[in-house]
């Protein structure tokens, strides 16, 4: 229970505080009962919308992650990892960039449907689609499941799909009868982050979704930011926040009763080489499939980053299009490609001497130190209040659901929160020059690492309480009775074990402080811009250059992520699973 | 328990070394130990010449913290809520869709600077001057010039042209709960067509095929077809300065501007600065507003935020004077209090 | 009858079993004895159809079970620690083969997405489980979940799982190695009588030759990947084929040719053959056939078990003292091939 202290006044600072300010507000204004003509109707049919679109979501999320996560648990071949990290890339992109591939890819001119139209086939249209806000959340939130479920699919005792196999059970029975059941803890864990993802999705709704379609977050935002209309943000929020919840709370009750039954530290599953045809076709045409999916809508980044488009103006015409109607749409204009490093020359260069300028190297190198903060605020939270945490206790299982609650928070309403909680000059003392000052921790730029990390505990708890779990006590009660210190047994006992989930928690926490989560686009950035403010910045201006230069800008984002989860992979001790 | 002990520690001893500043200032002459700060509440899209900055900086000995917030409804947001304490001196970037937010919030002293006497006073909109123009811009409808000639369609000069069913499908504009030009064309429209009739005149676009987006940046670099992003539509809601944004930063050196402003249905948006109330600074922020209105700092805008200075004895960049254009009679209809009846009219109208 | 020829498998490389035959006839029930590590478990792996043998086959009835996946081979095969499902209960673990083949073929997945059976097969079902619940005494325990249970009980309801389908062949990988020595031995009494009652063709594999010697008809000998001897016990407790056996199976002291000492020549013994001296053996005051320093002498109940300085041991009717020299005859001595 003392360990859970150090999480939970965390969260309690930065995160329960700011929201029952924001919260309070809105009690005090009395809106809950008079908020106005259409809010509640209103509210009924956006809660509607953001429950069936999250639910949708994960659905699909778990129909596609679930095949890859036996993929990669189950099986060796090539480029595994290469593969496994690229999954994990999508995660930690800006939503603009993201929204900026699927549109090279898929958009109106993006290049599938103009090799449709030069087919003479009829074009799609996704970008504004229900199908788009669909795909673009599997694209987020596939590698949670590869991560979750396929960790725990690796370790899953092999005899007893071995057994269910010689009891008669064909693979398809195996799968549905001993496999699933028993993986479901995992699984019930994957989803409930990925719907929680969606629920509060924000972004995507937006740039890929379009305007017709809005999630509570998206009407948060709108009635915080545009009309400063805090009291309906805040009741927002708060119903936000009470799904979320329920949701966590459910998931709680129902893990706890099916974990206690698995046995810890079962031999796990050996990995194996594809024998049979079939399953090398398989295995061939998942990645295929993985690659394509999460490959094509990424790699126009870097392909654009490195083209200069020219249109070639004088040029006629060349396709009249059949469809008359549609002919705005079509329109095509001829352009002449051309390879260039202009955009990444360009972006070492401040051409107007500005005072705002962001050399790349500098925006890498601070999106890492605030990354590699919030991994150690995370890990260093993280640890006591898992260990805590896998010790039934009444109090716990209470407390167990309200970890979760910052996946679910508003990041809008959290970021007002911090501004009215924060904004507060505190006297300091500085050591170094012994003068005294003043300090306010909202202008301070160690206020982001704290906001990623009330993100990433969540998923770094959850991540060490399943591996702190299968150690047994008795291992421990053998090691100190064998004369070790409480160091010590945390060094030759704990720590080869849970290396593993210690790697993948800041792995997570790491991703989401890269990807600018939630919270902290709100709050000030004063002298550090990360890689996605320096996106941003370049995307606000019109001009080829700007447009070339965010996109140079984002293939080093991409680059830079896909070093650091490949990194952690290789980090992975050898022998053990995934 | 001791872990968090040495965390809080830890935090407090990194957060009490020296503040992080801009880019190191120039040498400061040996009498000046320690130069007071000022910092400047503002927007993500605010920019300026290091030079500049820097000049002012030496000649009064001080160190400016430039402090973004967001956007613009985020930072002003942002500084009203922190208002109790303020995070900054000054607040800059404001703008008249959002000012009568600022000013009812009473976040500003006034200061009636000396250099307002050259300011044309359409732009000065608070009577009392707490809110102190500094720039301004025109949201207008960017064409895509090639599109046009080789569509041989004539391009259309006026809003209620876009309703034309050869204009079907050809525009794109920005949801104005979400995004600041998406507004001011709203209000361009509802200052045209009167608090009745802007309805109407939505209902005509969106029988025409108007795609409506989240923000600039989707409207103009996806669905635009003379931005790199290539996308379908000619039509877009931008800034007229934008053409000019296009030459300067083009991939490589262009003869002409791809794109050009419809003139007619423009909101101008005038951006302003004020000083916070409760600064300790009040001497040398006033210093700063001078120096914004001055025409060294005006002179620099217009390249580093595309929008065009309040003071007319600044000078124009060159590019500005060839491929920008100012509209003619732009709206600027103050929303005040109607902003959320009309963008949720406008919503119901158009998005649902 | 299950036939295995020539079976060949390597593991990371290295040979693991080269080339194994044998058979198991009708009813009968084979022991597969040896080392840990000398490959019994993956004998019963590829006959399970779990892993695949490099070369040889596996027959049934003369017909080669090449290509059939273990699902349908109709064996049973009980895991070392049992491998219990732990989501479901001890009712629905012993109903899991049964389950999975009355799912009908094309039925087969509206069932399990509507969880729906067929009552005629349930009352079957269940009174299937039931009649092996009472086979291994744990009618009762149906509803109880299989962590809950101690270690013999978990074996009872692992051997009931693995009986419910009726397989045509059983195969257990030693069962009875997590248990303590009481539980082990009531246990392994049952299963002699459980195996005799059905009559269902036995691999039984184990480590121990107690168990071998008490369950098997036929004992298969491992060493090496290669089969040292084969036989019912008394064939095989008779006659060894090698010293490897007769150590193996704790049969005496065993002197490798070449290796015997002086005292073995004076007894008129041929040291260019393998020796195998059986413990039973009596004091004689002078001559027999070795003598030799006791180094320690345990009390037996009706006999005692002396220990001399060279390692041999022999069962005596008289208690020397430590450190006294003594002459032994020894009752049984042979020579081994």
């Amino acid at each position: 229970m003392k360990r859970l202290v150090p999480a939970l006044l965390f969260l309690g600072i930065f995160f329960f505080l700011p929201l029952a300010r924001i919260l309070t507000l809105s009690l005090d204004s009395g809106f809950i009962l008079a908020p106005g003509g259409s809010f509640y109707p209103r509210l009924a049919s956006v809660l509607g919308f953001t429950f069936y679109q999250a639910l949708a979501s994960t659905l699909l999320t778990l129909t596609f992650g679930l095949p890859l996560a036996f993929l990669f648990a189950r099986y060796d071949f090539p480029l595994k990892n290469a593969l496994r990290t690229l999954t994990a890339i999508p995660f930690m992109l800006p939503t603009v960039v993201v929204a900026a591939g699927f549109n090279a890819l898929l958009g109106p001119r993006g290049w599938l449907n103009l090799l449709l139209a030069d087919a003479g086939l009829p074009t799609i249209a996704f970008i504004g689609t229900f199908g788009a806000i669909l795909i673009a959340h599997v694209f987020y939130n596939t590698t949670i499941v590869i991560r979750l479920v396929g960790d725990a699919w690796g370790s899953l005792d092999a005899r007893l799909t071995d057994s269910a196999q010689v009891l008669g059970a064909n693979p398809w029975q195996t799968l549905w009868r001993v496999s699933l059941p028993l993986l479901r803890p995992s699984i019930l864990a994957a989803s409930l982050l990925v719907f929680l993802f969606d629920f509060t999705s924000y972004g995507v709704i937006l740039l890929l979704g379009g305007v017709r379609y809005a999630t509570l977050e998206v009407e948060i935002y709108i009635q915080a930011i545009s009309f400063l209309n805090l009291p309906a943000a805040a009741l927002l929020s708060l119903i936000q926040l009470l799904c979320t919840l329920g949701l966590s709370a459910l998931y709680s009750r129902y893990v706890t009763r099916v974990t206690t039954q698995i046995k810890p530290n079962s031999p796990p599953a050996a990995r194996r080489q594809p024998k049979t045809l079939f399953q090398k076709t398989l295995i061939l045409s998942l990645s295929l499939l993985c690659f394509g999916f999460f490959a094509l809508p990424l790699a126009s980044l870097p392909l654009r980053s490195v083209t200069n488009l020219s249109p070639e103006r004088r040029a006629p015409l060349t396709t009249p299009t059949p469809q008359a109607e549609s002919a705005p749409r079509a329109y095509q204009s001829p352009l002449s490609k051309t390879f260039t490093l202009a955009y990444y020359r360009e972006l070492f260069i401040n051409r107007r001497g500005s005072l705002f300028y962001v050399p790349p190297v500098q925006a890498a190198l601070n999106s890492l130190a605030y990354a590699g903060l919030t991994v150690l605020i995370s890990l260093a939270l993280g640890f006591p209040a898992a260990s805590a945490l896998i010790r039934a206790g009444k109090l716990v299982r209470w407390i167990d659901p309200f970890i979760m609650l910052p996946l679910g928070a508003s990041a809008v309403t959290l970021g007002l929160g911090f501004i009215v909680t924060f904004n507060q000059n505190l006297p300091t003392f500085n050591l170094l020059t012994f003068q005294s000052s003043t300090f306010n921790l909202l202008t301070s730029p160690f206020l982001i690492p704290l906001a990623h990390s009330t993100i990433a505990l969540p998923f770094v708890i959850r991540n060490l309480q399943a591996a702190l779990a299968t150690i047994p006590e008795r291992t421990r009660e053998a090691a100190r009775v064998l004369g070790a210190t409480p160091l010590q047994v945390w060094l030759r006992i704990d720590w080869p074990i849970i290396r593993r989930a210690v790697l993948s928690a800041g792995a997570l926490a790491f991703t989401v402080s890269l990807g600018e989560f939630g919270a902290a686009s709100l709050l000030a950035r004063p002298e550090y811009p990360t890689l996605p403010t320096a996106i941003y910045r370049f995307l606000s201006q019109p001009g080829a250059l700007n447009y070339g230069q965010a996109m140079a800008m984002a293939t080093l984002l991409m680059f830079l992520t896909g070093l650091g989860i490949f990194a952690i992979e290789k980090l992975r001790p050898p022998g053990s699973d995934l | 328990m001791q872990k968090l002990l040495l965390i809080l520690i830890v935090l407090t001893l990194a957060a009490c070394a020296p503040q992080p500043s801009n880019p190191a200032p120039g040498p400061l002459s040996p009498s000046d130990v320690s130069p007071s700060t000022l910092t400047i509440m503002t927007h993500d899209s605010f920019s300026a010449s290091e030079e500049v900055i820097r000049a002012f900086e030496e000649a009064n000995n001080v160190r400016l913290f430039f402090l973004k917030s967001g956007d613009t409804g985020s930072a002003l947001n942002k500084a009203i809520l922190s208002k109790s304490a303020p995070l900054a001196d000054l607040f800059y970037g404001v703008d008249n869709t959002f000012l009568s937010r600022a000013l009812d919030a009473d976040i500003f002293e006034p200061y009636n600077a000396p250099l307002l006497a050259q300011i044309p006073a359409e732009f000065q909109l608070d009577s009392q001057n707490r809110a102190l123009p500094v720039n301004f811009g025109d949201v207008c409808i960017n064409y895509d010039k090639a599109w046009f000639a080789e569509k041989n369609l004539p391009v259309p000069q006026t809003l209620a042209d876009l309703t034309k069913p050869e204009y079907k499908g050809l525009l794109v504009v920005q949801n104005p709960a979400t995004s600041s030009p998406g507004l001011a064309f709203l209000l361009a429209t509802i200052e045209r067509y009167g608090p009745q009739g802007y309805l109407d005149y939505w209902r005509a676009l969106k029988a025409n095929d108007v795609t409506v987006v989240d923000g600039w940046e989707t409207a103009y670099y996806t669905n635009f077809s003379a931005s790199s992003g290539q996308g379908p539509q000619p039509l877009v809601v931008s800034y007229s300065s934008s053409p000019a944004a296009e030459v300067l930063y083009a991939a490589e050196p262009l003869a002409d501007a791809p794109t050009a402003s419809i003139l007619d249905g423009c909101y101008r948006q005038i951006e302003f600065v004020g000083i916070l109330k409760g600064t300790p600074h009040r001497a040398m922020a006033e210093k700063f507003i001078n120096f914004m209105l001055n025409i060294s700092f005006q002179a620099d805008m217009p390249l580093n935020m595309f929008v065009y200075p309040v003071n007319p004895a600044a000078q124009l960049p060159a590019e500005f004077v060839q491929y920008a254009q100012t509209a003619t009679n732009p709206a600027r209809l103050d929303p005040a209090a109607n902003r959320e009846t009309w963008i949720q009219a406008w919503t119901e109208t158009v998005l649902r | 009858m299950l036939t295995l020829t020539s079976i060949v498998k390597s593991y990371e490389n290295k040979p693991l079993l080269k080339g194994i035959s044998f058979s198991v006839s009708p009813g009968e029930v084979v022991c597969l004895l040896g080392a840990s590590g000398s490959g019994k478990s993956t004998i019963l792996r590829i006959i399970a159809g779990l892993e695949e043998a490099e070369s040889g086959a596996v027959l049934w009835d003369g017909q080669s079970l090449a290509g059939l996946p273990a699902h349908q081979r109709r064996f049973g095969l009980m895991f070392q620690d049992y491998a219990l499902f732990p989501h479901l209960t001890v009712f629905e673990n012993v109903a899991f083969g049964l389950r999975i083949r009355s799912e009908h073929r094309v039925a087969r997945l509206t069932r399990i997405f509507s969880g729906l059976t067929n009552p005629r097969d349930e009352s079957d079902v269940r009174a299937r489980v039931m009649e092996c619940l009472e086979l291994v005494h744990l009618v009762g325990f149906g509803q109880r979940r299989v962590l809950e249970l101690s270690g013999g009980e978990q074996q009872r309801v692992a051997l009931a799982r693995a009986l419910a389908p009726n397989p045509r062949l059983l195969m257990l990988d030693e069962p009875l190695g997590a248990l303590d020595r009481a539980l082990k031995e009531s246990l392994l009494d049952e299963l002699r009588q459980i195996l005799r009652k059905t009559g269902i063709p036995a691999i039984y594999v184990t480590h121990d030759q107690q168990e071998a010697f008490t369950l098997a008809d036929r004992i298969i000998l491992l060493r090496d990947g290669q089969i040292a001897q084969a036989g019912t016990p008394p064939e095989v407790f008779a006659h060894p084929a090698s010293g490897w056996v007769a150590s193996f199976l704790g049969l005496g002291n065993v002197v490798e040719a070449g290796q015997g000492g002086g005292a073995l020549q004076a007894a008129g013994l041929d040291l260019h053959k393998t020796i195998l001296l059986r413990p039973q053996a009596e004091r004689v005051a002078a001559g027999g056939t070795l003598s030799g320093v006791v180094s320690d002498v345990i009390f037996r109940g009706d006999e005692f078990r002396v220990e001399l300085a060279n390692g041999w041991y022999f069962f005596v009717k008289e208690a020397p003292r430590l450190g006294e020299t003594i002459h032994l005859r020894v009752f049984q001595v042979e020579y081994l091939p």
